[in-house]
């Protein structure tokens, strides 16, 4: 399917984000990023595995905490915000995890009940019913309601996880590899999930991944991260109408036999 | 001549890895510690989680009945059996159940259902939270403002240290059936011979100092267990190494557990 054309507002930073550093031991991952995320935008961060992109996330959401840099989520400083406040701000950022990461021990309704009922005081169970429906009415898997997660496909796990982060109404939501390990139909139908998220819940989005066809039917603007920097930033085409050797590979193994 | 240096890494001695194994030991009970401080930290506020906390005993208490059941008559019978001949050289075979009450009460109730529930539930525990923990569903609970700690640790932190205590006082209860099985079918005592007996030299302090004692081993072999799966290393090495460490340290510290009460008990005597 066709990505639709959506508005971004380049006035609004939703996620900004400076001079950030994180290293693992002796092993500098990320070394000073710059980025901006704009209200209403797929921003779809590539690179090579083990480049730093699962890392980055996990600092914007406060997983992980940076060694230097600042990093502006929906105007809270989340380095130096209170675990209360952490709290709050995540539940207005959603996360898909690479491997869904659902609950084992509960089956889907139980799945997308859960963040639900515990972050919303007094919700009636009528109330959770309706939200519950309209998730995975939204994600398309409706017959799946009452299903334990290990009868679940790959593609059908990765579509419940993004309908768990969507229960909350997320104003950011972030894709961890959102293809991996798929087959190229439901990578399809991940990429056109994801432009219906951004469509219909007003979302901004990270997308990360190191799949082109993704990037270029997902992303508004592409980063590319090499060396620990975004080398490269702008549209698709912007990023990969060039020679360097460090990014022309991607495309040619991607676009070109 | 020119001295040829080693290129790889030299191989550490055993003091120096003697002492980092030590200074590792210490660093997870300060670990541990800190991982108690922040459960009663979080353990007071709400959500409370009742029906978790129900299902989380179910799990502890219910699921080890066989086990303890069966553990507990065969400590009862052959500490029994085995204790007959030293008396009968006195000919002192009548104090038999006092025997048998005060080791059972006082020590093997409350250590051997702590060391049943360290090998059962604390492994139970650790390997199903570092399985969480390394395929991300504690990091999702986490990014998704759903307190995890609270909604993992503390539950089954409670639901061990309510329900080993009730095991602890079932397997007395099943340990001294098994005695009086026992000393039935050799003296001929009746049952309540054999109880009035089996009480008779047991105070009110040696209830509390076993009960006491089986509610601290209870918090420790959940403590334990939790803080071993929700600290579990990447990968499924880690998951196997949070149930391994999840028995072994709580063994470890429900045996030193056991040495203080006691000493503290005997004060209050």
């Amino acid at each position: 399917m066709q990505k639709q054309k959506v508005n971004i507002d380049m006035t609004n930073e939703v996620v900004k984000i400076r001079g950030l550093e994180k290293s693992f031991g002796d092993y500098d991952v990320l070394r000073g990023i710059d980025l901006d995320l704009f209200q209403g935008e797929n921003l779809v961060v590539l690179g090579r595995s083990g480049t730093g992109k699962s890392v980055l996330i996990k600092l914007i959401s406060g997983l992980l905490m940076p060694d230097k840099g600042t990093i502006e989520v929906l105007g809270n400083d989340v380095p130096h915000i209170s675990q209360r406040e952490l709290e709050a701000l995540r539940i207005r950022i959603g996360f898909s995890f690479q491997n869904s990461a659902l609950y084992d021990s509960m089956t889907v309704r139980k799945n997308l009940e859960f963040p639900l009922v515990r972050n919303r005081k007094g919700i009636t169970k009528a109330e959770v019913n309706k939200n519950v429906e309209s998730v995975l009415d939204a994600v398309g898997l409706s017959q799946t309601i009452n299903q334990m997660p290990s009868e679940l496909s790959g593609g059908q796990r990765k579509r419940i996880g993004i309908a768990r982060t969507l229960i909350l109404n997320p104003e950011i939501m972030m894709y961890d590899e959102p293809t991996a390990g798929l087959d190229p139909i439901t990578c399809i139908e991940i990429n056109d999930l994801i432009n219906e998220v951004q469509q219909n819940y007003n979302t901004s989005s990270i997308i990360i991944t190191h799949d082109l066809t993704c990037a270029k039917q997902t992303g508004d603007r592409v980063a590319m991260l090499l060396d620990g920097k975004f080398q490269r930033v702008g549209t698709f085409e912007e990023v990969f109408n060039t020679e360097d050797p460090r990014v022309k590979p991607f495309y040619d193994y991607n676009f070109t036999e | 001549m020119d001295t040829i240096k080693s290129t790889t890494k030299p191989v550490p001695s055993r003091l120096s890895k003697a002492k980092g194994a030590v200074s590792d030991f210490f660093l997870m009970l300060y670990n541990i510690y800190s991982f108690v401080i922040r459960f009663f930290k979080e353990f007071l506020l709400p959500p409370y989680d009742f029906k978790e906390i129900v299902r989380q005993c179910y799990e502890t208490g219910v699921r080890s009945f066989t086990l303890i059941t069966l553990t507990g008559f065969i400590v009862g019978v052959i500490f029994t059996k085995q204790s007959r001949p030293s008396l009968t050289g006195f000919g002192a075979t009548s104090w038999l159940p006092s025997l048998v009450s005060i080791a059972i009460m006082k020590a093997l109730a409350p250590l051997v259902t702590a060391l049943i529930a360290a090998g059962k539930v604390g492994s139970s525990i650790g390997a199903e939270l570092g399985s969480m923990r390394v395929t991300e569903q504690i990091d999702a609970m986490e990014v998704s403002g759903t307190k995890p700690f609270k909604f993992l640790v503390c539950t089954r932190v409670i639901a061990t240290t309510i329900t080993i205590p009730l095991l602890a006082t079932y397997v007395a209860f099943i340990a001294l059936l098994g005695g009086y099985l026992n000393v039935s079918a050799n003296e001929g005592t009746t049952y309540i011979t054999f109880m009035e007996q089996a009480f008779e030299p047991l105070t009110f302090v040696d209830f509390w100092a076993s009960l006491s004692k089986a509610i601290v081993f209870g918090f420790t072999i959940g403590i334990v267990g939790c803080y071993q799966g929700y600290n579990a290393a990447k990968g499924t090495e880690g998951v196997g190494k949070a149930a391994n460490g999840a028995v072994v340290t709580a063994m470890f510290l429900v045996f030193i557990e056991e040495v203080l009460i006691v000493q503290i008990a005997g004060w209050f005597r």
